[in-house]
């Protein structure tokens, strides 16, 4: 009985996860910059949720729309403005500069909003009973949210133009620029889409946890960016396994360990992935072109 | 068709090309020969608009100066570069790789595959196939199709034969007489200069960044300086 609540409650975290996953994901693999900024976008879209719902009053379904409409034009301009300049430049530029974009919006929250954490309203309330079983809507939710998101992407990236000149260019710039794709779009596409999933995320996160705060995407981020690791980096199915993976896993270890430990494991997962098999469950191991 | 004027272009401070000049008129199919080094794929690479010439430089494609032009927009003008080491996307079906050949959105994108799937009956065996899991000679033929997906009417390939056996060798020059035949122009980029001026109607040969000879193919096969560096004596 405990297990399987401790399961569902991993599931739910974990589908979270694999929203924030995809967006390391992609952007890894089309332009091989772990995107550290990405976790504060989730900060930026609690905010959006919580500015909308609570100083302007809007009804709930629209500030979830102003929250899911900001990220992935921020995450477009970011790219724009941040890392398209560094373009061919050394990785370790491009990686260092995402840090710094992650710290500018940190305290730039903390600047227009105070570092003081707000609260929301719930936004699911309820739970769903049968017979012994309880489980919230916000569960239910979560999880149904999460894998349509999964199925829709996985649509876009096998079916349509784009997704495939998204797969292409991550395969072979250069290659993509010889067939006519428009590279820079591309890469703008992908960032709109990864920060879109993470809008996503943070709208589900905050059904569970009714507070935004500037640092709030720190931690969701860096468990994120490890569940993409985990799955192997730049692969979208390794995404998602990866964050589902990482919530069963902290939340078992809630359930059966200690709640302290939950984080701890994380990183000890990543660092384990790391030494045993650094291309990641799913993800293909590719020389360095010389 | 394509003219190339003072064409220089650095590897920062490493010059790989010395101002270059040649032209390829309609319907010819024109080579580049030359040693490993001498910049043969750096050219073709500048057309593309992958790698930028220095000042001065200019390249002219059907009477348009291309020379800062993104790449894709030289892709939309009709001028497709099969790079080398074929560069097919290996994790994408043969049918993806062809799609994305038609990415500018050139012609009838069923038709035009169709088409490819005739010239080469192999590629339609296996269209659902993972690219990566071709043969060398079937990569070959698949990066070929992938460039007539645009409708180039200018088609480059750089180092068409490299990797592959004699006989796919021969075809693969077979299909470039063909293409040239049915009125796409060539510019073939060959370390195997004997099989390349065999194809060809002229030839430049390229040494450390610079043409130092520019005439018929027939001439350039019967020349002394070119049977002693590249046809082996």
């Amino acid at each position: 009985m405990i297990f399987i609540s401790q399961l569902i409650n991993g599931v739910h975290v974990g589908s979270i996860y694999a929203l924030v996953a995809l967006g390391y994901s992609m952007v890894y693999g089309i332009i091989k910059l772990i995107n550290f900024a990405h976790g504060d976008i989730i900060m930026v879209a609690s905010y959006a949720v919580w500015y909308g719902a609570v100083r302007m009053g809007l009804p709930t379904w629209a500030a979830i729309l102003l929250s899911i409409v900001i990220c992935p034009l921020l995450g477009m301009l970011i790219e724009k403005i941040a890392y398209k300049p560094l373009r061919g430049s050394a990785r370790i530029s491009l990686l260092i500069t995402a840090i710094g974009v992650s710290f500018l919006l940190q305290n730039l929250a903390r600047m227009i909003f105070t570092a003081t954490p707000q609260s929301l309203p719930a936004l699911i309330p309820g739970k769903l009973s049968v017979g012994p079983w309880t489980l919230s809507y916000t569960t239910l939710v979560t999880i149904a949210v999460a894998v349509v998101m999964m199925l829709c992407l996985n649509l876009l990236v096998s079916r349509t133009k784009m997704g495939k000149a998204m797969r292409a260019v991550s395969e072979d710039t250069e290659a993509a620029q010889l067939m006519g794709i428009n590279v820079n779009h591309t890469i703008s596409f992908t960032f709109a889409i990864g920060s879109g999933l993470a809008a996503v995320a943070a709208v589900l996160y905050c059904c569970s946890y009714p507070q935004v705060s500037p640092t709030m995407g720190s931690l969701l981020g860096l468990k994120a960016f490890v569940a993409a690791v985990l799955g192997g980096i730049g692969s979208i199915p390794g995404a998602m396994v990866g964050g589902f993976v990482i919530g069963i896993a902290e939340s078992l270890t809630k359930g059966y360990i200690h709640s302290g430990l939950a984080d701890a494991l994380v990183f000890l997962i990543l660092i384990v992935v790391l030494i045993v098999r650094p291309a990641g469950l799913m993800g293909v191991h590719r020389p360095e072109k010389v | 068709m394509l003219k190339v004027e003072d064409l220089s272009v650095f590897y920062g401070q490493i010059q790989a090309l010395k101002s270059i000049s040649f032209e390829v008129k309609q319907g010819e199919v024109v080579t580049l020969i030359g040693a490993n080094g001498a910049g043969k794929s750096t050219v073709l690479k500048t057309i593309s608009g992958l790698l930028r010439g220095r000042n001065g430089s200019s390249i002219t494609f059907m009477g348009q100066d291309i020379s800062r032009m993104e790449p894709h927009r030289i892709v939309e003008r009709g001028l497709s570069h099969v790079p080398e080491g074929r560069r097919i996307f290996l994790q994408m079906s043969v049918l993806e790789n062809l799609q994305m050949g038609a990415y500018t959105g050139a012609g009838d994108m069923e038709a035009d595959i169709e088409q490819v799937f005739e010239r080469f009956p192999r590629l339609r065996e296996r269209q659902r196939q993972v690219a990566g899991t071709l043969s060398g000679g079937e990569q070959q033929m698949l990066a070929i199709g992938r460039a007539l997906m645009s409708r180039p009417k200018l088609m480059m390939l750089d180092e068409p034969s490299m990797g592959l056996a004699p006989i796919l060798i021969e075809q693969i020059f077979d299909i470039i007489t063909e293409l040239n035949a049915a009125g796409t122009t060539i510019l073939l980029v060959e370390q195997n200069a004997r099989m390349a001026l065999s194809v060809a109607h002229r030839g430049y040969v390229l040494e450390t960044g610079r043409v130092v000879l520019a005439d018929t193919a027939q001439a350039l096969l019967n020349s002394d300086a070119v049977k002693k560096a590249y046809l082996g004596g």
